[in-house]
């Protein structure tokens, strides 16, 4: 997956955590996802079509998703508050996303996103030659967050099949 | 939360009534919060774009947030019939989508504003006022941040 496509979504999320959590963001790890994707806390999905199609799971470890939420609550959110935790997710990634969509958009590519869901199986499907998925570890000071990104090019894909046919 | 100067109706003196329209019922509660602060009156609150044209005609709030992206009818289709129907309407949509594009669209469909997501109280303070001035709006005591 090229950096570009990347790029924003590294710099929205450590944008949007950072005045989330009120505290610095580092990437921790950033690496190429070879097996189905595991559900490591409170993660939320995003689908994106058009241009660039694919999906963005966004997952907080319980901790700093505790954080996340009382910090945009206003309020203290505990372990039992599980339904406010998961709203506090899944509008973390809406925000983060849609700022990262934003800056591609602006740079060219057009697509659609979907409202966020709750990605609640263990489990994810695969990533395929067609789909690469690429997951980046955030670390915060209240825990992981994790981003798995498996999108693709669909213009491109469009523009070279017509290439060959013509 | 900072304590903003209250914005006040200008016909009246009353708190200024909201609509909040966000599938999130997490990003409502933040604006609503947000809103309070600006000695808001927060009306109705609405899920999707269907509702939200339904809550406006039944509530007729003076100002609309309106999220983008929610399920059944997305936030430009509804601000547009809402506007269709009552040209005054005073709609600002506030999503994290914003390229450029989609401002534009919201813009020429009768939306009166734009807020980026994570929204900043400063900024739709601000934005509040703006779009308020037409009704004569005051507001009391210091500025944005006081």
């Amino acid at each position: 997956m090229r950096m570009e496509l990347i790029q924003p979504f590294i710099n929205s999320a450590d944008a949007v955590l950072a005045q989330g959590l009120e505290s610095p963001i580092s990437i921790e790890n950033l690496s190429m996802e070879q097996e189905a994707y595991r559900r490591k806390g409170i993660a939320a999905e995003v689908n994106l079509t058009g241009e660039i199609e694919g999906r963005i799971i966004f997952d907080v470890d319980l901790g700093a998703a505790l954080q996340l939420a009382s910090r945009l609550a206003g309020v203290e959110v505990s372990e039992t508050d599980e339904d406010l935790v998961r709203e506090a997710v899944c509008e973390l990634a809406n925000q983060i996303i849609g700022n990262s969509v934003t800056t591609l958009n602006d740079q060219g590519f057009h697509f659609r996103v979907h409202p966020p869901t709750l990605h609640t199986s263990e489990q994810g499907s695969k990533s395929s030659e067609d789909t690469e998925a690429l997951v980046m570890c955030f670390n915060t000071s209240s825990g992981n967050v994790f981003m798995n990104v498996a999108l693709r090019y669909h213009r491109r894909r469009t523009l070279e099949s017509a290439a060959v046919a013509g | 939360m900072e304590k903003f100067a209250p914005i006040k109706r200008g016909e009246d003196g009353q708190p200024v009534r909201y609509l909040i329209v966000d599938d999130s019922v997490f990003a409502r509660k933040n604006l609503a919060r947000m809103v309070e602060t600006f000695g808001g009156q927060v009306i109705g609150e609405a899920g999707d774009g269907v509702s939200a044209i339904s809550e406006y005609e039944r509530l007729t709030p003076d100002i609309v947030l309106m999220d983008i992206t929610m399920p059944q009818m997305e936030g430009i289709e509804a601000a547009e019939k809402i506007v269709r129907d009552h040209p005054s309407a005073r709609i600002v949509m506030v999503s994290s989508v914003g390229y450029q594009e989609s401002i534009v669209a919201a813009l020429q469909r009768g939306a009166r504003h734009f807020v980026q997501k994570p929204v900043k109280p400063e900024v739709l303070y601000e934005v509040i006022k703006y779009v308020m001035h037409d009704d004569g709006t005051t507001t009391r005591g210091a500025g944005a941040g006081a």
